[in-house]
């Protein structure tokens, strides 16, 4: 009974230090999956190369991580948000109402956006007026929307074999579908000018782009609300399926999948670098400023994540697949000053 | 009277046949029952043939990640690398990161590569690319802790990068390499060259099971052994506490509690309680642990007290059970030769009740083992990659990962080399699991007893 008595006596201790010091003394990162590979690597160099212990990074989608950034400041909520996404003005917001007013934002590099298919299956060369044509949930035809008709490839573009349309992409709560959708069905719309005619036809532009951004919802894209991973399965078990996935991603498994073209441009670290592959987007982590001093190691960290040696061209991030953004030098000045949104930025 | 007319004349079967041949209705009857008897059989072997399924599939994947390669290199710690200065003075030291290690390596690799005689036309670095990324760290971390070795040559084993590893495990073979841009042909022909001298080879990895997490860049150096500690220390929180209450609990409920509706409410709600689903447990830990009490965060301490919420009712609902299986005679023998209620409960009762109390607590901390839904609430899920805690203390509050939730982890990566370490992973959460059934079988058949 004495090691019972000596374990209930050890645990409550621990709680009742837990409770009056909650000194927390590692940095706790939530938020983007695409960002996560990346903010791992950096807390593991970080835990082996400084006195601070390693990092927890976890997960769970952009939104979900900046909600739970902005659930107030302490040392019960987390320090950094990783985003692959701009934080929304409306969360600015609702960060303020709970008190988190100075967040510094941090711009870390930019992540391509690619779209794969089964190693063995048909090579496609894709623009994005073929993803307009073939995901949209309604086309614009002599005036009137339609729904889409479109169940092949061949009935979108000539060109394309004819294989069934069957496209997995990141569900609403992952930062990648908005710049899916912005950068592929809205740049389709556009250069189809289908949203021309709409405008034409009267109708005002926000129902416009909204109507042109509506992906179809007949079975023939579906939203995939888990990892890349979840999406390569799909596609391993339906190998018609084109999936989208995070150039990384695709990095690690080429013996799987076969990558296509978006207007002509292959995508790699070089062409998302100089822009010639259209889609590709900024990933961002947030910072708590108030919790700079207060959480020991944090400021290093963030310093430590945007360092040449890292996040630059030769850094270990860039070898995993991250564009290493070319302002670099800004985001170095902008942590050690501390620059928070709104502040003159 | 009519009987007595009957008497005299037998009643004439209605039908004439004997009982060894079978009439329609009994052939029927007969059909039916060989029927069920073949459902019954085929029901067990459709679940015999998944289990066998699961277990070879498991396995079959899984075993892949006990064993890593290893590449032998002698390393010159050269002094103008590491110690610039030339005092040896510690923080001078540590202020070369790894980064700075990282040519020690290369040149390391290429005199041994030219010391083997092998041909290639590789440069250093990409010779060194072969090498996990975990080695400059295993580098730094030797010297740092052995200062006195600067300046002399040491021997070390290094993990090969995931792509070799797959290499020697045929997972990688030299036509889906072709787009890859982590391994080349003439890497891969170094690596051949290697196998052959012997520097390079594919043993057990103890670290699969000691080791703690890795980033997505390393998934050789990844292990499971930090989280076990993590699941370990919330099976502590969680027997220290469900034990004790779950079994006083029971004790006055069964034994001393008068049955009126208050105790029939409490009744139907443990029963209720123990079909939540456990993601619910999760946010009641999340709002009232951490958001209310302040408890850390991705903490095993918050962890065991929500599995503790999980795991109470089923402990109760077995201890009731055991309680209720002890003749009433016991009691009232030890009632009848002066012992007070308590110590027929205590002396009597509960010693005779104890084997299947233990075994309900043992499959209740089994199912906590393998719970997941709860934790990805409280942050005990993610990238957890602390060092092995010194003290309980520190085991219960700094933050870990828990063994089931480290699967889900290694599973959704992408680097198809920590798919396998998730199998791996799954055969370390199972021999757990069948070893805490083994214990609770024999306490059962060692101690139970029947009246």
């Amino acid at each position: 009974m004495s090691l019972m008595k000596l374990t209930t006596s050890a645990l409550a201790i621990a709680a009742l230090s837990a409770t009056t010091a909650a000194a927390r003394d590692q940095v706790q990162v939530a938020g983007s999956s695409t960002v996560l590979p990346y903010a791992s690597i950096v807390a593991e160099a970080f835990g082996e190369n400084f006195d601070f212990p390693t990092p927890v990074v976890e997960s769970g989608g952009s939104s979900a991580g900046l909600k739970r950034f902005c659930e107030g400041v302490g040392e019960n909520t987390i320090d950094i948000a990783n985003s692959s996404r701009q934080i929304r003005e409306k969360e600015i917001a609702a960060c303020a109402d709970n008190g988190v007013t100075d967040i510094i934002e941090v711009r870390v590099g930019y992540d391509g956006i690619v779209f794969a298919s089964d190693i063995d299956g048909n090579s496609f060369a894709f623009t994005p007026e073929d993803w307009y044509k073939a995901l949209a949930a309604e086309h614009f035809i002599d005036g009137k929307l339609v729904a889409n008709g479109f169940t092949t490839w061949d009935q979108v573009n000539a060109d394309f074999p004819a294989q069934p349309i069957q496209a997995f992409i990141p569900g609403t709560k992952h930062g990648t579908r908005e710049v899916f959708e912005e950068k592929v069905i809205l740049a389709g719309c556009e250069d189809g000018g289908f949203l021309q005619a709409m405008l034409d036809a009267g109708v005002d532009e926000d129902t416009a782009e909204g109507k042109c951004m509506a992906i179809r919802t007949d079975g023939k894209s579906v939203d995939i609300d888990g990892d890349y991973t979840e999406t390569l399965a799909r596609i391993d078990s339906n190998k018609d399926g084109i999936g989208v996935f995070g150039l990384a991603f695709y990095e690690n498994n080429t013996n799987k999948l076969q990558v296509a073209t978006m207007s002509g441009v292959v995508p790699s670290t070089e062409s998302i670098s100089t822009g010639e592959y259209p889609v590709s987007r900024p990933l961002f982590f947030y910072i708590k400023k108030a919790h700079i001093g207060v959480i020991p190691g944090l400021k290093e960290f963030a310093e430590f994540f945007v360092a040449d040696e890292i996040a630059g061209p030769d850094g270990p991030l860039a070898e995993y697949g991250l564009v290493s953004d070319p302002e670099l030098a800004d985001t170095q000045a902008a942590i050690a000053d501390e620059k928070t949104i709104g502040a003159g930025s | 009277m009519t009987d007595v007319a009957n008497t005299g004349a037998p009643a004439a079967p209605k039908t004439s046949k004997s009982l060894l041949t079978q009439d329609a209705r009994t052939i029927k009857r007969n059909r039916a029952e060989t029927r069920f008897k073949m459902y019954g059989i085929a029901a067990i072997s459709i679940g015999m043939l998944m289990l066998v399924i699961l277990l070879t599939t498991i396995i079959g994947r899984g075993t892949g990640a006990f064993q890593q390669t290893f590449i032998t290199l002698s390393v010159p710690l050269t002094e103008a690398k590491i110690d610039k200065t030339g005092t040896r003075d510690i923080e001078q030291i540590k202020k070369v990161s790894t980064f700075g290690y990282a040519p020690l390596l290369s040149a390391a690799f290429a005199q041994k590569v030219t010391e083997l005689g092998i041909e290639t036309d590789l440069k250093p670095k990409d010779m060194a690319n072969l090498l996990s990324k975990d080695a400059p760290a295993t580098l730094r971390d030797y010297v740092l802790e052995n200062l006195d070795q600067i300046g002399q040559t040491v021997e070390f084993e290094f993990l090969a990068q995931s792509r070799v590893d797959g290499y020697l495990k045929d997972r990688v073979d030299r036509g889906s390499i072709a787009n890859d841009k982590n391994i080349s042909a003439e890497q891969l022909d170094l690596v051949d060259g290697l196998l052959v001298a012997g520097t390079l080879e594919k043993r057990f990895n103890i670290s699969f099971i000691t080791g703690a997490d890795a980033s997505d860049a390393r998934p050789e150096a990844a292990g499971m052994g930090v989280s076990m500690i993590g699941s370990l220390s919330m099976m502590l929180v969680v027997l220290v506490l469900a034990l004790p209450i779950g079994v006083a609990a029971s004790i006055y409920l069964e034994e001393f509690a008068p049955k009126n509706w208050i105790t029939d409410v409490i009744e139907v709600n443990i029963s209720n309680l123990a079909a939540v689903p456990s993601i619910v447990f999760g946010i009641l830990g999340l709002a009232v642990f951490i958001n209310y009490m302040h408890l850390p965060n991705s903490a095993p301490l918050v962890g065991g007290l929500v599995l503790t919420l999980m795991t109470l009712p089923t402990i109760i609902i077995s201890t009731r059970a055991s309680l209720k299986a002890v003749p009433p005679s016991i009691r009232d023998a030890a009632l009848g030769v002066g012992a007070s209620k308590m110590q027929s409960v205590f002396h009597h009762v509960l010693p005779l009740a104890a084997p299947g109390i233990l075994t309900g607590t043992i499959i209740g901390l089994a199912q906590a083992l393998g719970e997941t839904a709860p934790l990805l609430l409280i942050g005990m899920v993610g990238f957890i990659a602390s060092n092995p805690p010194e003290t309980i203390a520190e085991g219960l509050l700094s933050p870990n990962s828990a063994m089931p939730a480290q699967i889900y982890e290694w599973a959704k990566r992408s680097d198809p080399a920590f798919y396998e370490r998730a199998w791996g992973g799954i055969i370390i959460l199972l021999v757990f699991l069948i070893s805490m059934n083994a214990i609770a079988v024999m306490l059962r058949r060692r101690f139970e007893r029947r009246w």
